[in-house]
């Protein structure tokens, strides 16, 4: 009855065996390596810059003396053009996700917006900066400010926003709605007070995504007209800025040792926004979730 | 069926998917304040039907339904019914209990906060939740998670949910098909006691439960075109010791091929 | 198919039940001869194997309950169980009688010379048919035949008030043999209550094809 022979089994079993351990071997020799990569350029950069980091360094503006330089300017432009744009793409996207995913979910447009949407997170982007320079600061005439540049980049991650709500608003289980509907709601009031608050986790962590990617950018905010050096703090949604990523590319162009050391320090600085607000971000998601879960 | 005092009755009414019909022409009667049950094999379209009863079919963009579907005389599909509206009126309890994931009490509080209730909302919860057999359980721990209660406390509450909105008739999808034998049979019980006071439908794939539990039974089977009709319906103790069609006997006696 | 167990097991009762009801005939016929012949010997042989008849019931019985309890039993299979359980009681009860009749025979003894009544012969003959009868329109499920049972009860109720009043006629003419005249008006007794089960167990026939529970109201040809 036996086609296969003792023998044959036992010496599969082995080779099977060694090639598990061997993948897994494989799988953390790339963490290892991933990681290492990365805890080697932190280090590199707490070395180089950590001790320039100081109050005056966060409260001056930039200069043409290394030790003066400061990040004032582009740590404000930074967080306010964000803001604006994390507000942006939060409306847009989610309520494109919902018209998407809720009220036009099987229809064709809806299949061939979904299939575009995710060819534009392919865009390079600095075409965003041009569209950002003709329309956001020439035809509607916002001028070269941090509400243009904060649309812009709103454009640009706006598909992150839409793929991950689009994502989370059709993980709500189905039953969930039909409980909903029973009830006698609305298909709005299933929205609102199911869909959406469900979703909310996955959306939040879209917002992240997305904003963890408008903060490192620096060529579409250039084309569109951000500038290079600000010796003020934008002090309305129209005024000029600039933002971290260009005042560090700034730094690092230049031939002094000393703002080497203040591109480091800035970079630390642009890493720790991005950590607040990240964490800000997951503490306001998980507090939600436990307000809905009850 | 005369002289049934019916609260909700089909005429002619058939189900399509886009072109294909899933039901044909059933006159049904429902009788108010009575059990009634819809049994028959898999496919012959029971919950579909089930569905037309709170144009929940609605929610499905392939669905249309043809014929009448008559609530104390009045019928449900025509033109200046609005869904929402019905569907307090007609509940339902689903076949996997479907608790939001939120707090016991906001559960039972939320059909009737979208409804626009002005009232005493905690007053009501409790209400529901005594009339659906489980304040005793939960009156300790209202603001506990949903989810943390049993299969059967679930769909307890799915029930006192259903109740909170102060329905007439309350539409039963298999609600205890997803249940153990002694959840079932509290949930049976507590059908027994409901029913003094509203009218039920219950569709079943359980032929002893559907004995156990109802006072009339219908008895839907599909033929070979894959549309579901309606062979007989009477009343439960006649159905099962001594039904009318062979079709319905072979059926129950679990001789269908 | 499905159910096949179920099915198969159902068959094998109701053959069981037919072989009860032959043993039961045999037990009728057994005991007449042996009051006829005043043989004591064959009417130890009915009373001791009254027994197995007894016996065969219960074992009867007891697969009936098994098969409700796990078989779920609905409409025309739960009849079906309930007649058999009723039929296999009425079965029993006839064999008491065929028992009783052979019991008499040996109080009697082979002293006696009184002759017993020409009528009961005829009366345990149409009993007989009757037994057969209501069987077999169990077996083809036929209430016309369950009908026609019912129906020869008459003759043997006829036949028995015609007995009894020979019989209480000749008490008071011979006293001398009250004792055997007593004796024959239980024999009697005994056979009009075989012919009277034989109807119950068409009742039960009936019941089994339509569902109708309740006394027989004498009828014709409903299916």
């Amino acid at each position: 009855m036996a086609v296969i022979s003792r023998a044959d089994f036992e010496r599969g079993r082995t080779r099977r065996k060694w090639t598990g351990r061997v993948f897994h071997g494989l799988c953390l020799l790339s963490v290892a390596i991933a990681l290492g990569m990365l805890a080697v350029l932190l280090l590199y950069l707490l070395i180089q810059g950590a001790t320039r980091i100081d109050w005056g360094f966060l409260t001056s503006f930039a200069s043409r003396h290394p030790d003066q330089a400061g990040i004032k300017a582009g740590m404000l432009g930074s967080i306010y053009v964000v803001m604006v744009a994390g507000v942006v793409a939060f409306t847009l996207g989610v309520a494109t996700a919902l018209y998407l995913e809720e009220y036009a979910a099987r229809s064709k447009f809806a299949r061939i917006a979904k299939i575009n949407i995710a060819n534009l997170a392919g865009v390079p982007s600095i075409v965003y900066g041009m569209l950002g320079l003709e329309i956001f600061v020439r035809n509607l005439s916002m001028g070269k400010s941090v509400l243009a540049g904060g649309f812009t980049l709103a454009l640009l991650v706006l598909p992150i926003v839409i793929v991950a709500a689009s994502e989370a608003v059709r993980a709500v289980p189905p039953s969930l709605r039909e409980g909903s509907y029973a009830l006698g709601a609305t298909r709005w009031q299933v929205v609102w007070h199911m869909v959406i608050p469900q979703a909310f986790p996955g959306i939040m962590t879209g917002v992240i995504l997305a904003v963890s990617r408008a903060i490192g950018e620096t060529a579409p905010l250039i084309a569109m007209g951000a500038l290079t050096y600000v010796p003020f703090t934008p002090d309305s949604p129209f005024s000029q800025f600039t933002v971290l990523p260009i005042q560090i590319f700034n730094w690092t162009s230049k031939s002094q040792e000393g703002f080497q050391e203040a591109a480091a320090a800035g970079i630390i600085v642009l890493l720790a926004i991005l950590l607040v607000m990240n964490v800000g971000a997951v503490f306001l998601r998980n507090r939600f979730q436990k307000e809905w879960e009850g | 069926m005369q002289d049934l005092d019916a609260i909700l009755q089909t005429r002619g009414l058939s189900v399509y998917y886009d072109t294909k019909k899933v039901v044909t022409d059933v006159n049904l009667d429902v009788a108010r304040n009575r059990i009634t049950a819809i049994i028959g094999p898999s496919g012959c379209g029971k919950s579909t039907l089930l569905r037309c009863f709170n144009r929940m079919n609605d929610l499905i963009p392939s669905a249309r339904v043809e014929g009448q579907v008559l609530f104390d005389g009045r019928d449900l599909y025509s033109h200046d019914v609005d869904p929402t509206e019905i569907r307090y009126l007609i509940g339902m309890v689903f076949q996997r209990p479907n608790p939001f994931p939120k707090s016991i009490y906001d559960n039972v509080a939320f059909g009737p906060r979208i409804n626009g209730f002005k009232g005493d909302v905690a007053e009501l919860v409790e209400r529901s939740l005594r009339r659906a057999a489980l304040w005793d359980e939960v009156k300790d721990r209202l603001k506990a998670s949903a989810l943390s209660l049993s299969g059967g406390q679930q769909q307890r509450l799915c029930i006192a949910r259903a109740l909170a909105v102060e329905p007439r008739v309350i539409l039963m999808d298999e609600p205890c098909s997803a249940l153990d034998p002694i959840a079932t049979l509290a949930i049976e019980e507590l059908m027994r006691e409901l029913s003094e006071d509203y009218s039920i439908i219950i569709v079943t794939h359980n032929m002893q439960q559907a004995a156990r539990v109802s006072n009339y039974t219908a008895f839907l089977m599909v033929e070979e075109a894959r549309v579901g009709f309606l062979v007989e319906f009477g009343e439960s103790r006649q159905i099962f010791t001594n039904p009318e069609d062979e079709r319905t006997e072979a059926y129950i006696t679990g001789r269908f091929g | 198919m499905v159910r096949a167990d179920f099915d198969r097991s159902l068959e094998e009762l109701q053959a069981e039940l037919v072989g009860l009801s032959e043993m039961v005939e045999r037990a009728i016929v057994k005991s007449m001869d042996a009051l006829e012949r005043r043989d004591l010997a064959v009417a130890y042989e009915v009373v001791d194997e009254d027994d197995l008849i007894d016996e065969k019931r219960f074992d009867l019985e007891e697969k009936c309950i098994n098969l409700i309890a796990t078989q779920q039993p609905l409409a025309i299979d739960l009849r079906t169980l309930l007649a058999v359980l009723h039929i296999a009681v009425e079965l029993e009860r006839m064999g008491d009688y065929a028992e009783g009749i052979g019991k008499i025979c040996l109080i009697i003894g082979d002293a006696i010379p009184v002759a017993m009544p020409k009528e009961f012969s005829r009366m345990a003959q149409i009993g007989l048919e009757m037994l057969r009868g209501s069987m077999k329109s169990l077996v083809e499920r036929d209430t016309a035949l369950a009908n026609d049972v019912w129906d020869s009860d008459d003759e043997v109720d006829a036949l028995y008030d015609g007995v009894c009043r020979q019989t209480f006629l000749d008490m008071v003419q011979h006293p001398n043999t009250i004792e055997a005249d007593t004796h024959f008006l239980w024999v009697a007794h005994d056979l009009e209550r075989i012919a009277d089960r034989a109807t119950n167990i068409a009742e039960r026939v009936i019941f089994l094809v339509t569902g109708k529970v309740g006394r027989y109201e004498g009828q014709s040809d409903e299916e």
